[in-house]
């Protein structure tokens, strides 16, 4: 990681060029999960013989591990907090507690699509199914991704190498904590609260 | 501005980046906001409120998002360029996929 202060660098839009780069690349990412939700929506009256949406959604179970990404929101942002006041201890305790709460939640879902399995909803049972797998995996495997960052920045920490003056650093991969948040807030409402077809 | 420092707006605090954000009792009131739409919105899986379900739900989740995106994100804070390319694609992505859904139906058919 480098020791330059990220405030000092000279740009032409008076930003720095990574936060920009991860906005930009957060605008994309819209693209790519709206194609995978809108799929879902064609598909989700499409499930053949196979358990229907409505049969096999957990509400109070999905509702837990929603709460508990929600609230990795809070803690992710008070990580950056703590950075930007040079509270490493805390920037730390912040960091973990969120990765924490990603586990979890990766948990909870590893949970769910076993559960889904054993009651006959494979990855090819049907269009339904396919559509479904294929879009919380996707937002699965973001959060992991997220999860091994945070984790990446805990070490730093610990090694001394992410201080006061990373701040921007801890910012950038908190912005795609929050996106990954975001984009559940939207599959947690359409794909589960929004009533299903039954069979 | 070299250190850390409260402005007169109590819940705001100015970092090295001279950019305003929130203090950590504001992010801890966002949450709680959060949290109670979150249970709203799960309510609404027990109670029946007939034809307003569908409209209720797409405004709490609208609510939550531009919350996390807006107070966690710091959107209402850093430089509106940011904003332009998130909403930039948001919006093109609203647009793309409703004509696609257009395409196949899904308003009509569901």
């Amino acid at each position: 990681m480098s020791d330059t202060a990220t405030s000092d660098h000279a740009t032409t839009t008076g930003m720095t060029h990574n936060k920009l780069a991860m906005w930009v690349f957060l605008g994309s990412e819209c693209l790519l999960f709206g194609a995978l939700i809108s799929t879902y929506l064609v598909y989700r009256g499409r499930f053949a013989s196979g358990p229907a949406p409505g049969d096999i959604f957990d509400i109070p179970f999905t509702s837990v591990s929603s709460f508990v990404l929600l609230m990795s929101s809070l803690t992710m942002v008070l990580a950056l907090s703590a950075i930007k006041r040079g509270d490493l201890r805390n920037n730390r305790l912040w960091l973990l507690t969120t990765a924490l709460l990603g586990s979890l939640f990766i948990g909870g879902q590893v949970y769910e699509f076993t559960t889904f399995f054993r009651e006959g909803l494979g990855y090819t049972t049907s269009p339904f199914s396919s559509a479904f797998f294929t879009l919380t995996g996707f937002h699965g495997v973001h959060v992991s991704l997220g999860i091994i960052m945070l984790m990446s920045m805990f070490i730093s920490s610990l090694r001394g190498s992410l201080r006061k003056e990373h701040s921007e650093t801890v910012e950038i991969i908190g912005l795609y904590w929050h996106f990954v948040d975001i984009v559940w807030i939207f599959i947690f409402t359409v794909i589960y609260l929004v009533p299903s077809p039954t069979s | 501005m070299s250190t850390t420092e409260i402005t007169d707006r109590q819940d705001d605090v100015v970092h090295d980046d001279g950019h305003d954000h929130p203090s950590d009792s504001k992010y801890f009131q966002i949450a709680l906001i959060l949290a109670v739409l979150t249970a709203l919105e799960v309510a609404t899986y027990y109670v029946d409120i007939g034809s307003a379900l569908i409209p209720v739900l797409m405004v709490m989740m609208v609510v939550k998002f531009f919350m996390v995106a807006a107070w966690f994100m710091h959107l209402r804070f850093d430089s509106s360029l940011f904003t332009k390319f998130f909403v930039g694609g948001l919006v093109l992505a609203v647009a793309v996929y409703v004509i696609a859904l257009s395409a196949f139906e899904f308003w009509s058919k569901g």
